[in-house]
């Protein structure tokens, strides 16, 4: 249990510590920050096991320390540096860790649902006890490609689990004026493909991990999917380029989920309820992981940039394995 | 050597790959039950059964998406579209997921999938289904397109397809699958990558691939037998890779080259390769390259029109009666 804690304050720390990176000029592109995010990505992953997957949106690095990637690969990764979890190739939106079963970091907002489906069709063919858990906000939900894959993984009885991280906002756009859906929710539109469903409170990490777990088991053991709905808010804006975050929602609304529904405070909260850790020992978590955010803003400080001659490498698996290339001609066109 | 169609080709390569590799599976709309919506898979259900043959919905982004998610991870999915023109649904898919994963995870994950079907117009089915999107494939670095005309290029070239590591597409011909030609019984597999002399000849180089080839083939004989040219016909087979070696290596013999291709003309394939003989082959070239493309239009439904807008052997005759 102190385990959860010292995960989400990782997670925690470590965005807040991207943001000053950000700030300083020295992250391109877009921010995309899991500030209050922390209790879905800690739980779902303290669920896996060895054929269990996980790929997710944009919004990435929380499930990327989750699985145990490095505050160091990650930071660096920020800066576009060779050190990087992709080389600085993939950036903010693109962190991959396969030997974690960790498939990524996509940006195309509901893309990564099919390949999420694909990884549980994987796992089937192979006759695995696993699944794949495909994360995506409340705006990809209506994205076509998404209703694709939960007609594929219903109509095949994949071990998909599609989990709708439900911030509220699909960017500026509140839920109501984005989506149409049974009153229930948006989980609810499983209904539609005979599929399971359960909507679950975020700020709790147990009910978290009691709703993930019946969907894991529903997959383990009957290779069914579910669709997950956990709410749950974010209090920077869409990205960091976000500057009307406070213009489509109340900073009393802000206010209200800081002090009363943040799943770190929440979590907190019932640790020193219960006697299981004192403010003493939450300090010590807490100054640990500032400390080893902090190494990481210096690791990706003093790491190289990648060579402009790797711009051309990790295109084509034959081109980076010349000796067991068996095609021919040309592959890459710069002259 | 036994003739066979082209579809039969095809078919075999699946079902030898199917054989060698547990991991092959193909999928894609009607190819298990329905046999195939142009019979290229006809009775690899009964043989393999629906683990290896799956019947997918009509979801192009969806089950390719899957396809590409499943080859992360080992399985190696063989995907039919019943017709390139519906890549188009799946384009986020076959464009952005296909070439970006490897890329963006710096090389850590591979995604060994086929993307097969027929890309052709010819067959009086409007602008919605007769695109050729070879060029726009081949403009994505981390895609591998190939464009087989003969049933000995289709078997060889899909087998290779099939054990590439990286994502390969396949440009099939609907008008192509009932052709026949001489195929070994032996195994083999040719490389990508790697053209064709499909016709040898020392007064102009022919550069054409897919569909094309049959009409460079077409005008190659009334060249030969009306005005005595000898044309060399270049097959390139593959588009990416692309073969430079063979096409430079021919226009330095012929010294003139006219480029026929299905795509239309603005951005298309042989546009690059255009640029690649005068490059590479300037001070060899006697004439100016000439090129026959399709009409700069959409595909006009009109079956009296149609063939009007595709490449013909007499425009290929023409454009190299006028360089010569």
């Amino acid at each position: 249990m102190v385990g959860f804690y010292r995960e989400m304050v990782r997670i925690r720390r470590f965005e807040e510590r991207s943001l000053r990176v950000y700030q300083q000029g020295k992250i391109g592109g877009f921010l995309h920050l899991y500030i209050g995010q922390e209790s879905i990505a800690v739980a779902c992953a303290s669920l896996m096991g060895d054929h269990d997957h996980m790929i997710t949106a944009y919004r990435n690095h929380g499930h990327a320390l989750a699985v145990g990637m490095s505050m160091n690969e990650c930071m660096a990764e920020l800066l576009g540096k060779a050190t990087g979890c992709s080389k600085g190739k993939g950036g903010s939106m693109h962190f991959f860790a396969p030997d974690k079963n960790y498939w990524g970091g996509h940006g195309i907002v509901g893309g990564q649902i099919p390949l999420g489906v694909g990884l549980a069709y994987g796992v089937k063919y192979k006759d695995q006890k696993g699944s794949a858990m495909a994360f995506m906000g409340d705006g990809a939900i209506n994205q076509g490609a998404v209703h694709e894959a939960y007609n594929l993984a219903a109509l095949w009885d994949l071990p998909a689990i599609f989990i709708i991280e439900n911030n509220g906002y699909s960017m500026g756009t509140s839920q109501e004026r984005s989506s149409s859906h049974p009153k229930e929710g948006l989980a609810a539109r499983a209904e539609g493909y005979g599929m399971a469903w359960e909507i679950i409170n975020g700020e709790s990490l147990f009910a978290i991990r009691d709703g993930v777990g019946r969907a894991i088991k529903r997959a383990h053991e009957e290779s069914k999917p579910t669709i997950l709905e956990i709410h749950t808010y974010r209090y920077q804006g869409h990205s960091v380029a976000d500057a009307n975050a406070k213009k489509y929602r109340t900073k009393e609304e802000i206010d209200d989920y800081r002090k009363n529904h943040d799943p770190l405070n929440v979590y907190r909260l019932f640790l020193l309820d219960q006697k299981i850790m004192s403010e003493d020992e939450m300090k010590e978590i807490d100054g640990e992981a500032k400390q080893e955010a902090e190494v990481a803003a210096q690791f990706a400080d003093e790491s190289e940039f990648p060579t402009v001659e790797s711009i051309t490498e990790d295109v084509y698996w034959e081109a980076d394995n010349p000796d067991k290339r068996t095609s021919e001609g040309r592959l890459f066109f710069n002259d | 050597m036994p003739e066979i169609s082209y579809r039969q080709a095809i078919k075999d390569a699946l079902a030898e790959e199917i054989e060698r590799d547990e991991n092959v599976v193909v999928i894609g709309e009607e190819v298990a039950q329905y046999n195939g919506a142009y019979k290229v898979t006809e009775g690899l259900l009964e043989r393999y059964g629906p683990k290896r043959i799956v019947d997918a919905p009509i979801s192009e982004a969806g089950f390719i998406g899957m396809g590409i998610g499943a080859s992360m991870l080992g399985v190696r999915p063989v995907m039919e579209l019943m017709f390139w023109s519906f890549a188009y649904v799946a384009w986020d898919q076959i464009i952005n997921n296909a070439s970006s994963v490897r890329y963006m995870s710096g090389g850590l994950i591979n995604v060994p999938i086929v993307i097969r079907g027929p890309a052709n117009g010819g067959t009086n089915v409007g602008a919605t289904h007769s695109h050729t999107p070879e060029n726009l494939i081949a403009n994505m670095p981390g895609l591998k397109v190939v464009c087989p005309a003969t049933p000995y290029d289709a078997k060889g070239l899909m087998k290779s397809a099939i054990r590439d590591n990286d994502p390969v597409y396949v440009m099939e011909s609907t008008l192509l699958y009932g052709t026949t030609g001489e195929v070994p019984e032996e195994e083999y597999v040719i490389p990508l990558g790697k053209a064709d002399i499909k016709r040898e000849g020392t007064d102009v180089t022919i550069v054409c691939h897919g569909p094309s080839v049959s009409v460079a083939m077409t005008a190659a004989q009334i060249l030969k037998e009306e005005h005595d040219i000898d044309a060399e016909v270049l097959d390139l087979r593959s588009i990416r890779p692309l073969d430079e070696e063979a096409i430079i290596t021919s226009v330095k013999k012929t010294n003139r080259a006219v480029l026929v291709e299905e795509n239309r003309p603005f951005c298309g394939v042989d546009a690059q390769i255009a640029y690649t003989i005068q490059n590479k082959a300037f001070d060899y070239l006697d004439a100016p390259i000439q090129r026959v493309s399709t009409i700069d239009a959409p595909a006009i439904y009109s079956p009296a029109v149609e063939p009007e807008q595709l490449p013909k052997a007499a425009n290929v005759v023409e454009k190299v009666l006028s360089i010569m």
